[in-house]
């Protein structure tokens, strides 16, 4: 085994160490408890009342806010590094990040317009 | 705190990127004035108005970026990552163009079948600032932006039409496969940084020309996966299953966008990676590429006998075009990428032209019946309409006198300089593909001139009025069919162009 794939080998006994932790705990879980299968444990939990209609266990409605979300958490991940470098980083930072806000915000306020923030 | 240290920031050059800054900033635009005109009922010509001017200004920048770096040398810009040559400006133009065409045909289309939405504007126009930056990509990491840039919009094009079901099977199978694609890409890049420690592509080849590498296996599996990811982009055998759903469901503008503006953009990544960046190791590509060609050349010509619908037999037709064009890649001389420059060029127009007729003749309301027997007779019932499509199958058959036969003339010359058995063994499946190909395109120009046989499908198809062909479309097939034709009896212009564009 070469050096480079002995560097590895901490992370393969990670894995087979998480496989194993959760594997136990799932396991003993299962040993340990009581089944007692009910219809009722199937069915979506919506607020304690019986679901109606289609609903499954989440609204589709959910993946437009989702997706929104995802855009400006990716945004912070690129904003934290450069708030941090401004000084550095100067005038052209400045300028590339004003345009990649401006740009994004234009898409915000596209969704906004096309009314995907109102819940209809 | 410690006073900051200055980092080093990339000269930019505004410039070299003067084209993709236009229509980037084009279709932000459309987006904003999408959402401002809400609902403003001429939301859709004003957007159309914009998109055109925002192509004709960058196609204008790029004609003036020709004469600069055929006559100065290429521009080299923000650390080596961008590099405009003529090459590059050659494509560039050539995806311009299709973009146009893309863009007039949609016009009356999207109106036609009821999808009026300026959305579709904005999407070609990021998608074709994708295409150009992959043109003018001058290291991995670019083109890998580059390629998520230009199919991240076609996704959604592919998808546009929302009602019809197949059109959103396509969107969902081309954007599954191009994922993976993406993902098998960026793992190229991967184990090519790995090997050589850097992504840029003339480093690269710096790298490689001053190093023997101890150990090869990375850098060839690397570069294998850079051609799979490349391939599944130009639809090359075997990574062509998605081609024919997806050129059958998608929009029938999208579809000649994609035929013509995607493959010359993913040709554009596959010379200059193989070329730029891999000229040592021209014994390991080129065989890789040989078996793509051939394969490209024989499954695209023979699949497309069997197809039962036009436009799917134009999918497949397109899969051993690109089987064509990798043969100029294979020829690995400035002879053979001035033939696949040139025939990126003049398969541009055919498959445009031949798409707008499909978009034109089907009939009934949606985009959908395109079988041989809903094209039977179209030559007799609209002799002009007819006549053009024949005309473009004709062309992409490669009879004399059109573009196809310069284009293929020249491929198959510079594989023939070459001059290795291997390489009459590859010239002699391109011409038998070629022959198996005129079997279809003769079907189709067959399928065109004779009337149906029973009376009651002649009864249907003069029941349904005829659709008229719009001002835009009108424009987009007189130019397309004046090109096939101009290159084919002058072509002297157009290959001298070619070879002008041939530097990197």
């Amino acid at each position: 085994m070469t050096e480079f794939y002995r560097s590895y080998l901490a992370v393969a006994v990670l894995i087979l160490a998480a496989i194993g932790m959760v594997g136990f705990m799932l396991g003993l879980g299962r040993l340990i408890r009581p089944v007692r299968a009910q219809e009722q444990k199937y069915i979506p939990y919506e607020a304690g009342s019986d679901p109606t209609g289609t609903f499954g266990q989440s609204n589709v409605r959910y993946y437009v806010f989702a997706l929104l979300f995802v855009i400006f958490d990716v945004e912070a991940v690129f904003i934290f590094p450069w708030a941090v470098n401004l000084e550095s980083l100067g005038w052209f930072g400045l300028v590339e990040m004003t345009i990649f806000v401006v740009v994004l915000t234009l898409g915000l306020v596209y969704a906004w317009r096309k009314g995907v923030l109102r819940w209809a | 705190m410690i006073a900051a240290a200055p980092i080093a920031t990339p000269a930019v050059d505004l410039w070299a990127i003067a084209p993709i800054i236009a229509l980037v900033a084009t279709g932000v635009g459309l987006v904003l004035i999408r959402a401002l005109l809400r609902r403003n009922q001429a939301v859709t010509p004003v957007c159309f108005s914009v998109a055109v001017v925002g192509l004709l200004v960058a196609a204008g920048l790029l004609a003036r970026q020709w004469h600069r770096v055929r006559d100065d040398g290429p521009i080299v810009s923000l650390a080596d990552m961008v590099r405009v040559d003529p090459f590059a400006v050659f494509l560039g133009i050539v995806i311009v163009a299709a973009t146009l065409a893309g863009l007039l045909l949609a016009y009356a289309y999207l109106r036609r079948e009821d999808l009026e939405a300026p959305e579709y504007f904005a999407l070609l126009l990021l998608s074709a600032a994708g295409m150009l930056m992959m043109t003018t990509a001058n290291d991995l990491v670019v083109v890998f932006v580059a390629l998520e840039v230009l199919s991240i919009p076609l996704y959604v094009l592919v998808a546009f039409d929302r009602r019809r079901l197949r059109s959103q099977e396509a969107g969902l199978k081309y954007f599954v496969l191009g994922a993976f694609s993406s993902a098998v890409f960026l793992y190229g890049i991967a184990l090519v940084y790995g090997a050589t420690g850097t992504t840029s592509l003339s480093g690269i080849a710096t790298f490689l020309a001053g190093n023997t590498l101890f150990e090869q296996t990375t850098l060839l599996v690397g570069l294998g996966l850079l051609l799979v990811g490349l391939g599944f982009k130009v639809a090359a055998v075997p990574f062509h299953m998605w081609t024919p759903d997806v050129y059958q469901g998608a929009p029938t503008p999208v579809t000649a966008f994609m035929a013509a503006a995607t493959k010359a953009a993913a040709f554009a990544a596959v010379l200059r990676i193989v070329l730029t960046a891999f000229p040592q190791y021209r014994d390991d590509w080129r065989p890789i590429l040989w078996v793509l060609a051939a394969l490209s050349m024989l499954v695209g010509a023979v699949a497309a006998l069997v197809q039962n619908d036009v436009k799917r037999t134009l999918a497949y037709s397109s899969i051993a075009h690109a089987g064509y064009i990798l043969m100029g890649v294979y020829a690995a001389s400035s002879r053979g990428r001035e033939a696949a420059l040139l025939y990126l060029l003049v398969y541009a127009f055919m498959a445009i032209g031949a798409f707008a007729v499909v978009m034109i003749a089907a009939p009934g309301p949606d985009d959908a019946k395109h079988s041989y027997d809903d094209y039977r007779g179209l030559a007799v019932r609209r002799p002009v309409l007819g006549g053009l499509l024949i005309f473009f199958v004709l062309a992409q058959a490669g009879v004399p006198l059109t573009s196809g036969f310069v284009g293929k003339l020249e491929l198959f010359g510079s594989v023939a300089q070459a001059g290795e058995t291997s390489d009459y063994v590859l010239l002699v499946i391109g011409v038998l593909s070629a022959v198996i190909a005129f079997a279809f395109y003769l079907r189709i120009a067959w399928t065109l001139v004779t009337a149906p046989d029973d009376d009651t499908a002649v009864a249907a198809a003069y029941s349904t009025r005829p659709r008229r062909v719009d001002g835009w479309t009108g424009i987009v097939l007189a130019g397309a069919a004046a090109l096939t034709l101009v290159v084919g009896v002058l072509p002297g212009t157009f290959i001298h162009f070619a070879r002008d564009a041939v530097f990197f």
